[in-house]
Order: structure tokens, then sequence, then C-alpha cells
């Protein structure tokens, strides 16, 4: 295990009065993998940004754990700790050269100048960017001082490589790029890595694995794939892309077959796992482009039925909004290829149905959907 | 109530807690505060104590009989008129030619605003003597040009003039800044949206700038009230003013409450205004919201205005330049009004007699500067990156002597250094302190100014890569401060040469300054002794700032161009 955080809490004193507390981080556990990408990701004020910070040690934990290659860093300060941070600003020192910027670094630990050179022109060699060799930073380009930052941050070889929120400040183009070009140099070194950000496309492309936090706690560890196909609770699937909420109720379960009754028909869908009764009022989540439409026929029943109330025609897409009788949330449906699939006009009458593979099971229990 | 102080004592013993983890910087503070309290506060504490004690009884009656007096009201009455007057004129005058330079593309804008600050960096009496020299006596204006004899230029007139020269520059400097900040673009889009040239300017450019105009008055009141200089050459005793009254009272009449309740008189009004204009006015400022950076679209004004707007600024400029022209000539002219003829005499005498003034002056000045530079730098880093208690009393202390005048610091100076446990009077080090003291607040600005703007990321990015707190301030931190350091060497080699208010309370037969010399030489009606002092004077502070410069573009020549405007 690479790093391990143990019941790590951080609360914060209110700066105006103390008595008072603010709960950053609550109680987190998480157990990274050697070489391994993790990603906090959250909305803004969810406490992946001080949790970052607890690792590389320019925050305490109020309580807790942390463990770095098998060793508790707790009382190791920030210069000590084998941990190398990409900072949102960059944070390149603008009186240094883009080579003694990278190089720091291995200056701070001694190192001769003519090894220093070597290895500096090894990691932008590497990187690809050695003609910016005897630049100053104010002559380099957003996504110029990224990689200086990068190359800064890896030739220390440190254990945990620390990224905060590195791509906001650079403009779409450059940051669909960079998160390429990120994966591959720390998939290159094999650095184990936590990576901060509140963008989920970003989160998606970087990570082996996603953390996703809301108000300082975790709320799902899982692979990208699981993350956006499986969420655990409707704060994930809420956050994570578009998703339609579908109410029902359990009518029949065994080992072979789970069948929902939903408001105009039944319908059989994957094993799932968790707690249920036959008889329990479940919501399904289903995202937009796992739902198909038809016109009525005769004879033919289908779960849900609704009316067209919005088209957006988006060229390789359409997508539709379709009011459903009972439910508050209109349902989002994203048709692709739709010569193939048909056109559907605003106030027509539709039937929906959706692919059994794509479907998770929440309880309807205390849940509050907006 | 007690809750807030519970938490403010509370948080007081975290701070402190976190201190003493770091022996080194516990030290610094505390030797830093000692110092700002023993000299700064303490001598302000004695001005109060003299005034408000009488023969070792708390009694109010050298403050009354300072009050009663004719005389002194007078004084009182004199400084307050032609600190206003020469606020608003200044300010006017400022606004014109920074608006001009800021708004139109008139020729020749760096000769004007060269021009304009040549009065900043020479010693604050020049525009004086150079009014006494072509309008006094035996002016060159008056008496050689159009033959007039008794031409009446003490006084009123004669120091309102001189007032509104030395100090319009001040106005100029800031309503430039304030001009500049504001963008053209919202000048075109008022255009744009169909207002008149007049209109944009009434309705836009003005409320814009109305802030910056504020500031620039009050803290021209709080200069001219505390300038010493002009007034002692130019008054004369049918208007007296208050800061020479108190000088007057110790050094004429060695009466050192009297001096001092005159010196307290002067220090409500101007500590107040200060205040107002620090903690009101200055936080009044519009903060335009920059997008694209913009260039002026020189759109504003018309071209009859333009060139109305150009002849005014070179009416100014031309004043400006006849002053040191005067001097300049004055310090080659055999007898002044009398025998114009070129000579090499006073120099020679500043030469010989006087080289001690030249010398004692470089030696104090390069003495105090770096120190203060150094200190600036220092307090503004743990102003801005420190927590602990007492840190804005240590940034308001820091910054007291920006809003003392002259006149009551050097008295507090003799009041709280003559006598045990600190005898200083008349030492090397009295000066030296007091010009510390006086000038660290312009490094200390720039230093939280430029500290703000580094992100403190950078910091930690030392810190993570392996830099401790001691290695990251010498390699990253102070770098970065360079530019602000030296423009606050600059600012405190040029105010401890050109000291004068509180500098003529410290001086001694061992140690003198060139400004009190000129003052002397002015006073025996030796003014070619006094111009050949002030070319010298203006002289070296060129030649130091050049040096600065030098030194800065040559080791630094990342940094051209962000500082050092003057």
């Amino acid at each position: 295990m690479s790093v391990k955080l143990v019941n790590i809490s951080k609360i914060f004193k209110d700066q105006e009065d103390i008595q008072k507390k603010v709960i950053a981080v609550d109680n987190v556990n998480l157990e990274i993998k050697e070489g391994e990408m993790v990603t906090l990701l959250g909305p803004s004020g969810c406490g992946k940004t001080t949790t970052l910070r607890i690792v590389s040690g320019f925050e305490t934990p109020t309580k807790g754990e942390i463990w770095i290659n098998e060793k508790m860093v707790n009382n190791i300060p920030p210069n000590k700790r084998d941990t190398s941070m990409v900072f949102q600003s960059y944070a390149i020192f603008p009186h240094l050269s883009v080579a003694q910027n990278i190089g720091f670094g291995l200056e701070l630990k001694g190192w001769k100048a003519k090894e220093i050179e070597k290895e500096v022109k090894k990691i932008m060699e590497i990187m690809d960017f050695l003609e910016l060799y005897k630049r100053r930073p104010d002559q380099l380009s957003g996504g110029q001082q990224q990689r200086v930052a990068l190359a800064r941050a890896i030739i220390n070889k440190p254990s945990v490589l620390l990224f905060d929120e590195p791509l906001s400040n650079l403009d779409a183009k450059l940051r669909i790029q960079m998160r390429i070009e990120i994966r591959r140099i720390q998939k290159a070194f094999g650095i184990t890595s936590i990576y901060v950000t509140h963008d989920q496309e970003e989160a998606m492309t970087v990570s082996d694995r996603i953390v996703i936090m809301n108000e300082g706690k975790i709320m799902q560890v899982a692979t990208p794939f699981e993350i956006y196909s499986y969420p655990i609770n409707t704060f994930v699937a809420d956050f994570i892309g578009r998703v339609n909420f579908i109410p029902g109720k359990i009518k029949e379960k065994n080992e072979k077959k789970w069948i929902i009754n939903f408001c105009c028909g039944k319908k059989e869908i994957n094993n799932q796992t968790g707690k249920f009764k036959i008889g329990d009022n479940i919501l399904i989540i289903v995202r937009p482009e796992s739902l198909k439409m038809f016109y009525p026929k005769n004879g033919e029943l289908y779960p849900i039925k609704g009316k067209v109330d919005k088209i957006v025609y988006l060229g390789p897409t359409i997508e539709y909004e379709i009011k459903v009788e009972g439910l508050e949330r209109k349902i989002n449906a994203v048709i692709y290829n739709p010569i193939e699939e048909g056109f559907f006009k605003e106030g027509d009458l539709v039937n929906i149905d959706f692919n059994p593979k794509a479907v998770q099971i929440l309880p309807a229990q205390g849940l509050k959907i907006k | 109530m007690m809750k807030i102080h519970k938490n403010w004592f509370n948080k007081s013993v975290q701070e402190l807690a976190l201190i003493a983890k770091d022996p080194l910087l516990l030290l610094v503070i505390l030797a830093i505060f000692s110092s700002l309290i023993i000299f700064i506060v303490y001598p302000l504490f004695k001005v109060i104590i003299v005034s408000v004690f009488s023969k070792g009884q708390f009694s109010l009656n050298i403050l009354k009989d300072v009050i009663s007096n004719w005389y002194f009201r007078q004084g009182f009455y004199n400084s307050i008129l032609m600190g206003i007057l020469t606020s608003l004129f200044g300010t006017a005058i400022g606004f014109l030619f920074a608006f001009t330079l800021a708004r139109t593309d008139i020729p020749f804008k760096n000769v004007f605003h060269l021009i304009a600050i040549i009065p900043i960096i020479s010693p604050p009496f020049i525009g004086a003597m150079a009014i006494i020299m072509l309008f006094g006596n035996n002016g060159l204006i008056t008496s050689t040009l159009l033959g007039i004899r008794n031409f009446r230029i003490y006084g009123f007139r004669g120091l309102l003039f001189a007032q509104v020269i030395t100090f319009f520059p001040v106005a100029y400097i800031t309503l430039r800044g304030v001009l500049e900040s504001i963008s053209p673009t919202l000048e075109d889009a008022a255009f744009d949206l169909g207002g008149s040239r007049w209109k944009v300017f009434k309705k836009v450019t003005l409320p814009l700038a109305i802030p910056g105009i504020a500031s620039a008055i009050l803290v021209l009141f709080v200069e001219t009230l505390a300038d010493f200089g002009n007034p002692l050459i130019l008054a004369g005793s049918k208007f007296p003013i208050l800061s020479v009254q108190a000088y007057l009272q110790i050094t004429g009449m060695y009466d050192l409450p009297r001096g001092a309740a005159l010196a307290l008189i002067l220090l409500v009004p101007s500590i107040s205004v200060y205040f107002l204009q620090k903690y009101w006015v200055a936080r009044k400022k519009y903060v335009t919201v920059s997008g694209k950076p913009t260039s002026s679209s020189h759109k504003v004004v018309s071209l009859v205005v333009k060139w109305i707007l150009f002849g005014l600024c070179i009416f100014l400029a031309a004043i400006i330049l006849l002053i040191y022209i005067t001097i300049l000539w004055g310090a080659f002219a055999k007898v002044w009004g009398f025998d114009n003829s070129f000579t090499l005499n006073h120099f020679k005498y500043v030469f010989s007699v006087g080289f001690k003034a030249v010398t004692d002056t470089l030696i104090i000045a390069v003495t105090s500067t770096p120190i203060a530079g150094i200190l600036g730098m220092i307090i503004a880093f743990l102003v801005v990156r420190k927590k602990f208690p007492g840190k804005h009393v240590m940034e308001f202390t820091s910054m007291l002597s920006f809003a003392v005048p002259g006149t009551v610091i050097g008295i507090g100076y003799i009041l709280g250094f003559n006598s045990p446990p600190l005898i200083l009077t008349g030492t090397f080090l009295i000066l030296v302190l007091n010009f510390i003291f006086r000038y660290i607040p312009v490094g200390i600005q720039s230093g939280i100014a430029i500290l703000q703007q580094i992100d403190p990321s950078i910091e930690e990015a030392a810190i993570d890569l392996g830099a401790d707190s001691q290695y990251t301030f010498k390699r990253i931190t102070l770098p970065l401060m360079i530019p602000a350091f030296f423009s606050g060497l600059i600012y405190s080699f040029v105010r401890a040469m050109t000291a004068i208010s509180a500098a003529i309370f410290l001086v001694s037969a061992k140690w003198n300054l060139m400004t009190v010399q000129i003052m002397s030489q002015v006073e025996s009606g030796r003014l070619g002794a006094a111009s050949a002092f002030s070319v010298i004077l203006v002289g070296i502070i060129l030649l130091a700032i050049l040096i600065i410069r030098t030194i800065l573009t040559l080791f630094y020549g990342s940094f051209k161009g962000t500082m050092l405007k003057i």
C-alpha cells in the first residue's frame, strides 16, 4: 500500500468566532496502491483540496493517520515528506530560469551543478520540451508553465505526486491535451498520484480510480466505469453526468432475475446487490443514453410513458425532455443516430424503455431528488 | 463582550504557542516591537507628557497659555489656511498635469514627467530659496529686470507659491496612478452611448477619480502642515506658521514645554487628517475590473482643449525649470543680484569650509538607508505572512511616522533622549535612528504590496520540494521582494539627504547636515553658498538613484521597469 489515510478529519476554527467549527474533512479512509492514479472529485468545498494538503503536510489533520510507504508521516514536516505537488497556479519561481526551477529539488539535495543539468535535460527530453531549457518563466505560455511545474515535481522522484486542480487555469483545448499528457507521464514514471479536480470529464480520463467527495465525506470510491454506470447513491449519480431517477416497486426477486413494476408496466432488470425485499419502493437510476423511445402501439406494454416536452437538436444526437405524469423531474433521453432511430415532435406521446443491464437500484425512502 | 475577549485571548495564546516553536522569529518580533516603542511611540509620548505636566503635576496650564496667546493662535490659523489652500491648488494643478499626461497624446510626455518629479527628489525648501532669488529684495525679476526695490515676497503670497510648487508633484503622482487605472474603455463606452466630451469627463472620468482627488488633497494638507523649510525661509514674522514657531520656542527661547505644547497642537490635525485619508478615503477607491489590457483611445479631449492643456503644462514646467535654473545660476554667480558673473568660489567654499556637512550627510544617509530598507522588508514579511498577537499594532506603529510632522518628532527626540537612560542628543546615532524610523513606512508599504502579489503557493512549492523556511525566505521570498526593497531604499535615501524638519533639532557641532547648512546660509544671506550646496545635494541624489538603478538592471534584469518609477 503506497498511501493510506486512516480516519482523517480536519476541523477548522472559524476566523471570527473560534467556538464555531467547520468540518472540512470528515473521517476519511482511503488506500492507494503503488503506481495508481486516484482522483478526488467533488463540488467546491467538499474537502478534496484539504485532503490533498493533509497528504502533502501543509495541513495537519485534527484526527487520524497518514501513512506513506508503510510509514506514519503525521509528524514529518512538508519539506521532509516524500511528496511533490503540482500547484493550481503552477507556483513557478519567477526569478529563476526554467532549468533552475526544474532543478530546484536537486539543488536542495546538494547535487553538483553538472549532474543537475544532466538530469534536468533528461527529464525535459522525456517530457518533450527541451527547447525551453534556457527560457525564463515570463516567456512561457500557460501550458509550458504547466510542464515546468510537472517536471519540477517529478525530478525529485517522490513516492507520491500530488496534483491540485492543475489544469483549471488552461483553456479548454489545452486542458484536453494536457490531461492526456499528464496521464502519459504519470504512467511512464509509474508514480503513485493523487489528483484533485472538480471537472468530472478530467477525472474520468486521468484516473485509475475516482473518489467522490461531498461535505468532507467520501461518497464512493470506484473505477470511472463503475462510478458512471453504478453510482451507489443519488449524490454520486446526480453529480456525475446526467441521470434519470424513476420510481418503481419490487415485484419479484430471486437469484436469477429481478422484476420491477413501473407506472405503466413491468420490467426485468439485471441482478442487483443491496438489501431489498419484495414490495419495497425503489428508484432506478438510468442514464439518458440508455433510454429508448417508441410511438405507442396497441398491445405493447412499456414501463414508462410520457409526452415530449422539449427537443434539442445537436447534430449527431437529439436530446428529448419527456414529461411523465407523477414525476416532478422530466426524463432526459439522448438518441444517437436519429436518422436510424427516428424523430419525435413536441407534444408526441411516447413509450419509454431502457437497457436492463444499465440500471442501478436505490431505496426510495429518505431520498430527496431535486 | 466577555466572549470576544476570551476568544481574542485564546487566539493570541494559540498564535504565541506557534511562534514559540520558532525562537528566531520570536526574537525578531520582540526586537522590532521594542525599537518601534522606543523610537516612535516614546518620543511622541514625551511630547504629550511635557505639555501636560508642569512641576511634576498634571496641568493644562501650558496648553491654555499657548492657546490664549494671540500670536500662536494666528500661527495655527495660518498653518491650517496654508494647508487648505496648498492642498486645493496643488491638487488642481496635479490633476491637470496628470490628466494631460495620462489622457492626451501631447508630445514630450516623458520630459514633463521628469520635470514634475524633480521637486520630489530635491530638498523641500529649494522653491522658497529660488523665489527669494527671483522676487526678493535683490531678486532677478523684481529688482534686476523690473527695478522694483521693495517688493514684498515674504509672507502669505510667496509661501503659498512655494508650497504649491513643492507639493503639487505628490498630487500629480497619485492622480496619474488613479487616472491610468481607469480603463479608457469606460470613456469609450460613454462616448458610444452618445455623451459629449465634456459630459463624459464630468459623468465618468471625474467621478471615478474623486476618491483619488480626495486622497491627494488630504495628503497634501498633512504635508503642507508639517512643512518647515519653506515657511522658515519665506513666512516672515508677520505671517507666523506653527511648525516654525515651535522650532523657535525651542532653539530661540529654550522653552521646551511651550515648544512641546505647540508640537502637540500641530500633531492633532495632522494625525486626524492622515487617518481620515488612510482609513476612510483610501478605502473608497474604485476598482475597475480589467479584461484585456486597453490602451488610451486619446479621444477624450478635443484638439483645442488638448493644446490648451499642453500650453498650461509648458507654463508649469517652465516655472519649475526656472526655479532650478535659478539655483544652478546662483551657485555660479559672484554676488546674486549685484554681480551675476561666473565664479567657482561658492563651490570652493563648500568643498573647504562646508565639506564636513557633505560627508556627515552622506555617512548618515548611507548608514540609515540600508537598515531602513531591510527593516521595512522584514516588517512587511511579518505583517503579511506571519500570525502573531499585536501584528496590527506593529503595522500601525511603523506607519505612524508618515502622519507625524517632522517638527514634532524632532522635539520628541530631544525630549526623550537628552536624559538617562538614553542620552543620544548630539550623537551620530540619534540622526541615524531618527532617519531609520521616519523613513521605513515606504519600504513597508511597497514590501506589503509586493508580498500580497506573490502567490503563497510559490513559497509552499519550495517547502514541498524540501526547503526549510529560512532557505525559502533567502532563496525565494527575498529575491522576489528586491524591487520593493530598492524602491524603499531610494525613497529613504532621498528623504535622508533632504530631511530638515526633525533633523534641525538633532544636529550638533560634531554631526551636521547639508540641509541645515543650506538653511543657515540662506538665513545669513549667502545665497550663492546655499545654491552651491543645493546643487551638490541634488547631484548626489541623482547619482545615487542612477547607481541603484544600474545595480538593479545589471543583477536583476528581469525586473526592469516593474518598479522604480522615480
